[in-house]
């Protein structure tokens, strides 16, 4: 990405560096959150559209507000009011709103790889806002800038990352991000919630979360995806939170350890009430760091002019 | 200069901003990231001797004006450091300092980035070195020095590793 690539597809493109330039440019852009006016024009003349295949609404406006603190211009095209009921393909909808001239355009799609390809049919820097079960770069983004703030280094750190895995883009995604600065990185879930293989995944399994868990410098947990309960993954809910979830006995031993989950939780399965309001679980700021973050990356793909650096796009 | 000429010229702009404003009441200097910092600081602190203030009496803060620039597309553009105003400016008389006032476009930017905090009584503006060809209607109040410059150059106000800022050769200039 800072090295070439004017998108954001995956993590998988982002090396150590590229991630601690946009941590240091994400702190840039916190401060602008704290002034009286959060607003800077450095997107000025900037359109970004918004490309929403999935419900999301914390994804969305956290963009939507990234986008107006740097003083862009939005289209937002949401599916369920347009011309895909009419049966309008991805690549028709892409060219339209491409037509009308935009610089950028944030995707979220049911579909692994759907960003992938809006990325090769368009001039405009493509961000993929979620796909599928496959990424959520901004989401790892914002996860491991909450937990530096924390933790600072994460060099050497244990991380777990607990729940539904099977069926989450951000445990694909975070997996890799955290191994990639350099902290260790274990999957703790059933095996009905873990993909079939690992192959390329800088991870340990475990099916035993109290193996782990005075052992953790980070306690992520995932959504259990109620919607998916007629899969009958889990034997029940009630059997997943004494197995898996984050109850008050367990969050007790995880003593000073970051607990982060990515919102929203069901208070009750993976993590208990009381303890998502700990003051170490960081979910909150998770969320008011999500809107740094994407500001640093709606900046640097659509802003910063390093695409002059190398002559790329020079003509746009 | 050599780095006593420094001293001596930054501790005349420190006399010009308390006679300018009567006192350091309501004064807050704002150094540019990152040459203007050093400035800033020193002007601060030679102000509280000055008043026989404690040090530290003048608030000092740090700007960096990137997001507020107009060369966007033109050119790179990367947050260099970060900024920290350490109290609401609504009301008060901000100095900005920087080291060198060339074309006039970076204090402008910060002009804007001020007003996003706040807005202060009065803006005043001190440069260590005004090296001309302004591009916009802008001028310093309190200038450590005048020094010609062709466009074609470059001035250099460097630290060499002793207190920062405290070099700014006219040998330097290429």
């Amino acid at each position: 990405m800072i090295g070439g690539e004017r998108h954001l597809l995956s993590m998988a493109d982002l090396d150590r560096d590229d991630i601690e330039q946009l941590m240091s440019l994400t702190a840039s852009f916190a401060e602008v959150g704290e002034r009286s006016i959060p607003k800077v024009p450095a997107l000025r003349g900037k359109t970004i559209a918004w490309l929403f295949y999935e419900d999301s609404t914390r994804t969305r406006l956290s963009f939507e507000t990234a986008a107006k603190r740097l003083s862009a211009d939005t289209m937002n095209f949401s599916v369920s009011s347009s011309s895909v009921n009419k049966g309008e393909s991805l690549r028709d909808t892409v060219e339209t709103i491409t037509a009308m001239g935009v610089d950028g355009i944030v995707v979220r799609h049911r579909a692994a790889g759907a960003p992938s390809r809006v990325a090769e049919w368009v001039d405009a820097s493509v961000i993929n806002a979620g796909d599928g079960w496959h990424q959520h770069p901004t989401q790892s983004l914002l996860d491991l800038y909450t937990a530096r703030e924390h933790l600072g280094d994460l060099d050497g750190k244990h991380v777990a990352i607990v729940g539904d895995i099977k069926h989450s883009r951000v445990a694909r995604s975070n997996a890799l991000a955290f191994a990639t600065m350099g902290a260790q990185v274990t999957l703790v879930a059933p095996k009905t919630l873990l993909p079939t293989h690992f192959e390329g995944w800088p991870v340990n399994v475990t099916h035993n979360l109290d193996e782990v868990i005075d052992d953790l410098d980070i306690c992520y947990l995932l959504r259990m995806q109620l919607e998916r309960q007629a899969d009958a993954v889990v034997p029940s809910l009630r059997e997943f939170h004494t197995e898996f979830g984050l109850d008050v006995r367990r969050a007790d031993r995880l003593g000073d350890a970051l607990i982060m989950h990515p919102g929203p939780m069901n208070r009750g399965v993976e993590i208990a009430g009381e303890v998502a309001d700990r003051p170490n679980a960081v979910i909150t700021e998770q969320v008011a760091n999500g809107v740094s973050v994407r500001m640093a990356v709606l900046f640097l793909l659509l802003g910063s002019g390093l695409d002059l650096v190398d002559g790329r796009r020079a003509a746009a | 200069m050599s780095a006593d000429d420094v001293s001596r010229a930054i501790r005349r702009m420190a006399h010009e901003i308390l006679e300018r404003n009567h006192g350091a009441d309501d004064v807050v200097i704002i150094g540019m990231q990152t040459g203007g910092v050093d400035l800033a600081q020193r002007l601060a602190a030679d102000i509280s001797t000055i008043e026989e203030a404690e040090a530290g009496s003048v608030p000092v803060g740090t700007l960096d004006a990137t997001m507020h620039r107009d060369d966007f597309g033109l050119r790179p553009v990367m947050p260099e450091a970060l900024t920290e105003i350490p109290v609401d400016p609504t009301g008060k008389v901000i100095v900005l300092a920087d080291d060198v006032l060339y074309t006039g476009r970076t204090v402008r930017a910060a002009l804007d980035a001020i007003h996003s905090y706040g807005r202060p009584r009065a803006i005043q503006l001190a440069v260590m070195v005004d090296r001309g060809h302004r591009e916009l209607p802008i001028r310093p109040d309190y200038v450590g020095k005048n020094l010609p410059t062709r466009k074609d150059e470059i001035v250099d106000v460097n630290d060499e590793g002793v207190d920062l800022g405290d070099l700014l050769g006219e040998g330097d200039i290429t």
